[in-house]
């Protein structure tokens, strides 16, 4: 089966963006697709590569980065969510004029349109938070 | 995007318009599956039916107009908009002044129209 994730919530709050990142494994590694993970809101916070967190809890973005090295997993932060987040790649941060990128090299910053594609093209969207 | 096949999207819009982000997420989520040419149902349910308060005024809290925003939705192709009844009661919503076609469902409606789409985006 081929499934798309939408993912609302930031994975410094609660555990929904992490389980995300374990669905899509365990999806994976059942024999089923992910076409696309689309992050959201505080959810595009997920792709933060300045993020520290306590050495006891990992570090959340290596599960996604990991799922797009070994899997070719597509991770897509919507731009107007990421922009209020501080979420930059190279493009926006030269765009707005900020010293440097913020986002982990593995996800893209892109369009709703993404999201929507990822519906027409997905047996099933699973939403992760909100 | 390429042609595939068209699916039916029924996006469930949760949040109550000025307490929290994904409020406004919602809306554009249903402005953007609507422009690009997706079959797309709204339901309004639980504090997402004070999205529809009329004669919203945003600009004291420097947030954009959600109502405003809700009102260009007839411009895009959008089949139906469904409102939990028993929400809008219990806000006392005067779904009169909603500004476009709504139409109230019971429980049990609301749970056959989300059986009845291919995706649910619950915002």
């Amino acid at each position: 089966m081929i499934y798309s994730l939408l993912v609302l919530s930031s994975p410094a709050s609660g555990l929904t963006a992490r389980t995300a990142a374990e669905f899509a494994r365990c999806a994976i590694a059942r024999g089923h697709r992910i076409h696309r993970v689309f992050f959201l809101d505080a959810g595009t916070t997920s792709a933060a590569s300045n993020s520290v967190f306590p050495q006891d809890e990992g570090n959340p973005a290596l599960a996604w980065e990991q799922l797009h090295e070994q899997h070719g997993v597509e991770l897509v932060i919507c731009i107007a969510s990421a922009l209020k987040y501080g979420m930059l790649d190279d493009t926006e941060a030269a765009r707005y004029e900020r010293p440097h990128a913020t986002i982990s090299p593995a996800f893209t910053v892109s369009g709703l349109g993404q999201l929507v594609d990822a519906c027409a093209n997905s047996d099933r969207l699973m939403t992760f938070g909100g | 995007m390429a042609a595939v096949e068209k699916k039916q999207i029924l996006i469930v819009i949760r949040h109550s318009p000025y307490g929290s982000s994904l409020a406004k997420a919602a809306v554009d989520v249903a402005l953007a599956t609507a422009a690009f040419d997706q079959l797309v149902d709204l339901l309004f349910s639980g504090e997402g039916v004070l999205q529809l308060m009329p004669d919203q005024d945003s600009h004291v809290m420097n947030k954009q107009n959600i109502g405003r925003q809700l009102a260009s939705l007839p411009l895009y192709d959008i089949n139906h908009v469904y409102v939990d009844a028993q929400a809008a009661e219990r806000y006392q919503l005067d779904t009169t002044r909603a500004p476009f076609n709504i139409e109230l469902l019971a429980p049990q409606d609301m749970h056959r129209l989300m059986v009845a789409h291919d995706h649910l985006l619950g915002l």
